[in-house]
């Protein structure tokens, strides 16, 4: 059986994409319309009920972080939009916002309406200059067809500032992202404070991804229900997955939670003679056929030891050499270290050395034996995501070998 | 005052107190505890992560020095884990780093078991710099703690001249845009070389002794004085080398109440008239 694209955040993908007309007349602005109504407290009862968690990898209950910002002391509050999408392999983010950039906007305007936010920042990749530019020209149509006004605290009109990165992984990482946004190199800062408590200039933060927020205006408008017709028990609703690598079709596709890998594959027209995937990016791990029957749901990818992280796919036939693959993610782990702390700083280029020296057939034998000790080490001493996550794929490698699952 | 609480530190229980570290904690209950950025007087970097410790509920290791203790943490320093991790952050700075003038560093290394040459690779090089004349900069040592951009920043001086810069392997501590500390905004109170841990910011005399294979802590007396310069007081230590009765370098102690170790360039660097008195053209030439 063959698994269906079901278009839920993508289904105004194509010709009107970006027409507010269209948007409103295809019931849009009806949910920021309806949270005014039934107020903050009700609206973020809405979204912890839909069991909504967050779509950049680390999958935190999207309710949880609201409430936590909208009961917060501290009257100056803010929203950050997370579009600082770096992951390899991931694009589903800037399709997310080609195809509807009105249903992610209308996202946003609900978490600050709900969050009482003084402010919002959309902090988008660098290399994403024309989704800064649709974002910022869909901004000034809402601004200026007045649904920006009323949405900040008091009744006072929303203020949305848009800041373009400079090109670095690591301002992905919501720390590091705030310290950009405030001017600072971009570095992660230690958790906790969590950015509920101590965020964006250390007022109470709400940062969400692209996909989490474009899912809010239909739990909103529809209820809770609608995130958990689809999906699974434990992972409710649509994922959007970035499929590329050796397939036919490489694309965006969304499929429900709960969706077989091997099925997923199939509709991206691939799967049939494929070495492996690397789920999740380059944060990811190496999934082998073995496994393609996987479930593509939270609980399904725990199970196999895997992660969804930013729903990248990356399919490699077995034509590849999958330590050359291991020291391409070596080396852009080694160039995106921010070099804060000594594990990842110096492990990420230990670890593209030698990686790059068993893609090249010149290792002395001990590299194997050394990488693993390394990961452990980056693992558990490094200060952010990046380097605990930056030898995940390598250590993946590594069991896949000595299972004897890599085709050459 | 706030009441104090327990922790548990190896299954055992400790007494804390809020706003403390778990290092505070650690140190207390006198557990070894390897630490590197970690300066009495700066802001915790957390960036060397050589005094990570295992947390219950906190999947990777905490650094302790950073962390503040909260009732019944429960804390672990003994386990492979921790240990691993903390070899590990030695070996790693070991494989790239110039480390003849950080015997700190070695002696806590050895401690841990760490092994020199675990990985080979690519050293990390920055290169010598010798822009001026008060101190010198060898960045083939520097291990990048963040002490020296903090007692140049908020914590000590205000100045803000150092930064760091770069990505990754390649980061580096700069003055503004790799600008010579003179053309920086650098004023020159060597609160950085203070606090560096490894000496690669170095006293350009002490650096001229080292090379020419002078200097020798044993042979130096310490005077104390209190300098002269304005009426704030600052204890002087001035480390004499007693075979020649020459400075060789000015320190103040870090628990002094006014200078917590800290001077400005005149207490630190402003010494040479004393050898100088009957020379005053030369005193103006410098150290």
């Amino acid at each position: 059986m063959t698994a269906m694209h079901e278009a839920v955040l993508l289904r105004r993908r194509g010709a009107k994409a970006g027409d507010l007309k269209s948007y409103i007349g295809s019931g849009g602005l009806a949910a920021l319309k309806k949270a005014r109504a039934i107020g903050p407290e009700e609206t973020v009862r809405i979204l912890t009920d839909s069991g909504l968690v967050g779509r950049g990898g680390a999958a935190f209950p999207a309710g949880r972080k609201w409430e936590s910002v909208r009961t917060a002391k501290d009257p100056i509050r803010y929203v950050v939009l997370n579009t600082d999408e770096s992951e390899p392999g991931t694009f589903k983010d800037r399709v997310m916002i080609e195809s509807d950039p009105f249903m992610v906007l209308e996202g946003l305007l609900i978490a600050c309406y709900a969050v009482s936010a003084t402010r919002a920042y959309i902090y988008v990749r660098g290399e994403y200059r024309h989704v800064a530019e649709l974002l910022a020209k869909s901004l000034r149509e809402l601004q200026q067809a007045g649904h920006l006004e009323a949405v900040g605290p008091n009744g006072a009109a929303l203020e949305v500032e848009i800041r373009r990165g400079g090109g670095a992984y690591i301002c992905g990482e919501e720390t590091a992202l705030f310290r950009s946004i405030e001017g600072y190199r971009g570095e992660p800062m230690a958790k906790p404070p969590f950015p509920t408590v101590a965020g964006l200039f250390r007022k109470p933060t709400v940062v969400n991804n692209v996909e989490t927020l474009a899912n809010v205006p239909d739990i909103i408008a529809f209820g809770a229900k609608a995130l958990r017709s689809r999906g699974t028990e434990r992972s409710p609703g649509t994922k959007l997955f970035s499929v590329s690598g050796s397939v036919d079709r490489p694309d965006t596709y969304e499929v429900p939670f709960g969706t077989r890998l091997s099925d997923l594959l199939e509709l991206a027209g691939g799967g049939k003679d494929l070495q492996a995937v690397l789920m999740g990016g380059a944060a990811g791990t190496f999934v082998f056929p073995k496994d393609f029957d996987l479930s593509l749901s939270y609980e399904g990818v725990a199970e196999r030891h895997t992660t969804l992280g930013s729903g990248a796919v990356i399919a490699f036939d077995r034509e590849t050499n999958l330590w050359q693959v291991a020291e391409r993610l070596g080396r852009f782990f080694a160039h995106e270290s921010c070099g804060q702390c000594v594990p990842c700083r110096v492990g990420t280029r230990r670890q593209h050395e030698m990686l790059q020296a068993l893609a090249e057939g010149h290792g002395r034998g001990d590299e194997r034996g050394l990488l693993t000790r390394l990961s452990q080490v980056m693992t558990d001493a490094s200060i952010c995501g990046l380097g605990q996550t930056a030898a995940t794929a390598v250590r993946s490698l590594l069991e896949a070998e000595s299972a004897g699952l890599l085709a050459n | 005052m706030a009441e104090g609480f327990t922790i548990l530190i190896d299954g055992k229980r400790a007494e804390a107190r809020p706003g403390e570290t778990i290092l505070d904690v650690l140190r207390r209950e006198q557990v070894e505890t390897p630490t590197l950025c970690n300066h009495q007087h700066l802001t915790p970097a957390k960036t060397c992560r050589a005094c990570v410790v295992e947390l219950k509920g906190s999947r990777p290791l905490v650094a302790s020095c950073e962390r503040k203790a909260e009732p019944d943490m429960e804390v672990r320093t003994d386990s492979e884990r921790v240990q691993n991790a903390r070899r590990g952050v030695f070996e790693l700075l070991l494989s790239q780093n110039d480390v003849s003038t950080a015997p700190g560093l070695v002696s806590q290394a050895e401690q841990l078991g760490a092994v020199p040459d675990r990985y080979r690779g690519q050293k990390y090089e920055r290169g010598f710099f010798d822009d001026n004349k008060l101190y010198v900069r060898d960045f083939d040592k520097c291990i990048l703690c963040y002490r020296c951009v903090e007692a140049c920043g908020p914590d000590v001086q205000n100045t803000f001249a150092l930064t760091v810069a770069g990505r990754g392997f390649t980061a580096g501590i700069s003055a503004g845009f790799d600008e010579t500390l003179v053309d920086s905004a650098c004023v020159f109170c060597g609160n950085c070389v203070e606090v560096c841990p490894t000496g690669a910011l170095m006293d350009r005399r002490e650096h001229t002794l080292r090379a020419q294979g002078r200097y020798d802590e044993s042979q130096q007396d310490v005077v104390q004085t209190t300098c002269s310069y304005c009426g704030v007081g600052c204890q002087l230590d001035l480390h004499v080398d007693r075979r020649r009765n020459e400075i060789v370098k000015v320190t103040s102690p870090d628990q002094h109440p006014i200078t917590l170790g800290f001077l400005c360039v005149k207490g630190r660097y402003g010494y040479s008239f004393l050898e100088a008195e009957d020379k005053p053209e030369e005193a103006v030439k410098g150290a």
